[in-house]
């Protein structure tokens, strides 16, 4: 397995620019139901915060603050992308099937029509040790959509 | 003519350790002659767990094939044969730190030790508190006003162990700190260890510095104030001479796995005089005298810690190490692990972006060094160098408050053990001189 197998450009990219980092300037909108949740893996202090908020059914924001691998900031960047604007269902069903790839061990192929940019991470499956890696902030979300939702 | 050598010349007899040398313990060692990622393997993770050599497998497997049986039980040839292939073990082990035979307690690996230790040393209060055991047991126990004192590099095995120790008496946990270098700030050790102390209980090599601690200052310190002295040498007995006796120290602990041992063994080493008087932790078969549907009466040391069937191959194949490490010789392999680590650091100190902790180039440090990369996470070093066939630890090493008092959360280490080449050191750095571009940081 190579390494830009793991380290696709979009990973790389997004692992830079963090797209919803930065909780205490992002204020939620108005009206909006709100869940927040912290997850750290304590095996490398991967650690993201993350906010969520509802309206009328629908993803209106989600912000982040985080520090970790670059796995995990890209996976918090590319989540933030997709859901804005995914009804809640449709968010369920994004998490888990990205759930369902990254625990198949390289067993099952990402739907890029459903999961987007997020299919990049595909090949993290393979390296059983970075899945918590790119699964923190979707476990995040999932925590806060519940109670948002 | 017989020739007398004494320890000077016998010293300058011994050739220094160097790469022909390591490329024959090499080949005692068939895990390393593979291809990772299509390169080949570059182990440098020592630190976390050694590699066993073949003599160390055949030990084990030798005793699986001729000798296996419950020890100390049972009349018959195997038993026998088992009981003297283990204890036979624990002299090997006794001579290879200088301790007395019974001063030697097998353990699963140094965090029980440490563990054993602090929960024997809380049931010496509750028995002192009931009149039960020693008269003397009243000075080992714990009460509220006492103070435990560890250093801020510690490991957590030998950090948790005595927090827990403190909740459970009453007792106060207090630290050595360190300095921005990670040195231990010795100038105030003087008074954050006093006549409150009663255990004082540091490592002798860091895990993440690589500093090897003036443990003869600290032992003073404790002496001084009464104190149990307490050594984690997980860090130095697989790589340096270790002479408890000569260090007095009460107490040391280290594990099997990381000098040339398989998993699932360890020495807890305590001077006799107070072994013969401490309580027991684990109780159970094979550590009584007498007992009672009421009580028990427990052998000696070292069996009063011993409960239950013991890790006998495991003893054995520990001894097989030992007797490994001591035919090298450890003075020289002490050595070259100290070139190792200059070498580590100086070709890190070179690299732009590189954050190295502990001590700088030329000063003392074992053959290891935890680093930072700015602008990449240690997870992604760690899966970059992977990638080149380079196996290295990343991540907070076990000590966390070392970390955070360094500010950081997780670091990358690369660790050598007298397998290693320079060549090894050297692609590794070549490997780190590429991180910060792969990830553009």
């Amino acid at each position: 397995m190579s390494l830009d197998h793991l380290y696709q450009q979009i990973i790389l990219d997004h692992s830079k620019a963090r797209h919803g980092s930065g909780l205490a300037g992002t204020q939620a909108p108005d009206g909006a139901t709100t869940g927040q949740s912290h997850q750290l893996n304590p095996v490398c202090g991967d650690e993201v915060t993350l906010r969520l908020a509802v309206t009328d059914g629908k993803v209106a924001q989600i912000a982040w603050d985080g520090a970790g691998c670059s796995i995990s900031m890209a996976s918090a960047s590319v989540l933030t992308d997709l859901a804005e604007g995914m009804t809640v269902a449709e968010l369920h069903e994004v998490i888990n099937s990205f759930r369902e790839v990254l625990r198949s061990r390289g067993k099952i192929t990402a739907d890029p029509e459903l999961l987007g940019d997020a299919a990049a991470f595909e090949g993290v499956a393979r390296y059983a040790a970075r899945v918590k890696c790119a699964m923190i902030s979707w476990v995040a979300a999932e925590d806060a959509l519940n109670q948002a939702a | 003519m017989a020739v007398v050598s004494t320890p000077a010349t016998l010293e300058r007899a011994l050739p220094v350790m160097d790469n022909a040398e390591v490329q024959r313990i090499r080949n005692d060692f068939p895990i390393l002659d593979q291809l990772v990622n299509g390169r080949p393997l570059v182990y440098l993770d020592s630190g976390a767990t050694s590699q066993n050599p073949l003599s160390v497998i055949e030990a084990e497997q030798e005793f699986y094939e001729q000798r296996n049986a419950a020890v100390h039980r049972g009349a018959h040839h195997l038993a026998v044969e088992a009981t003297e292939a283990f204890e036979d073990a624990r002299q090997t082990v006794a001579d290879f730190i200088s301790a007395d035979y019974s001063e030697i307690i097998w353990t699963s690996n140094a965090t029980e030790g440490l563990n054993l230790l602090s929960y024997a040393l809380s049931n010496a209060g509750l028995w002192a508190a009931h009149g039960r055991g020693d008269a003397r047991l009243k000075d080992l126990a714990l009460n509220p006003g006492d103070e435990i004192v560890v250093t801020e590099m510690e490991h957590h095995a030998n950090l948790i162990p005595w927090q827990e120790l403190a909740f459970r008496t009453g007792a106060s946990l207090r630290y050595i700190p360190v300095d921005d270098a990670g040195g231990l700030r010795m100038d105030v050790a003087g008074d954050i260890v006093n006549a409150r102390t009663r255990v004082l209980a540091f490592t002798h090599a860091s895990n993440v510095l690589g500093t090897i601690n003036p443990v003869r200052e600290l032992t003073a310190l404790g002496r001084s104030a009464g104190a149990l002295v307490v050594l984690d040498a997980c860090q130095s007995a697989p790589h340096m001479p270790l002479d408890v006796k000569e260090l007095d120290v009460d107490f040391a602990v280290f594990s099997g796995h990381k000098m040339l041992a398989p998993t699932g063994i360890g020495v807890l080493y305590g001077k006799q005089d107070i072994l013969d008087i401490l309580p027991p932790f684990l109780t159970g078969g094979s550590m009584i005298t007498t007992v009672t549907m009421e009580r028990a009466e427990y052998l000696p040391a070292p069996q009063r810690f011993e409960a239950g069937t013991q890790r006998i191959s495991q003893a054995v194949a520990l001894a097989a190490a030992a007797n490994y490490l001591t035919e090298t010789g450890l003075d020289r392999v002490h050595r070259w692990e100290a070139e190792l680590g200059q070498r580590m650091i100086t070709g890190l100190e070179s690299l732009p972006g590189i954050r190295v902790l502990g001590p700088a180039a030329g000063q003392d440090r074992i053959g290891l060094a935890a680093f930072d990369v700015e602008g990449v996470h240690a997870h992604d070093v760690g899966q970059f160098l992977d990638s080149r066939g380079i196996a290295v630890r990343v991540g907070h090493h076990c000590a966390q408050p070392l970390h955070r008092r360094l500010g950081l959360t997780a670091t990358t280490r690369a660790s050598a053990y007298l397998y290693n080449t320079t060549d090894d050191v050297d692609q590794f750095l070549d490997a780190v001189s590429g991180v910060r571009a792969y990830f553009r940081a």
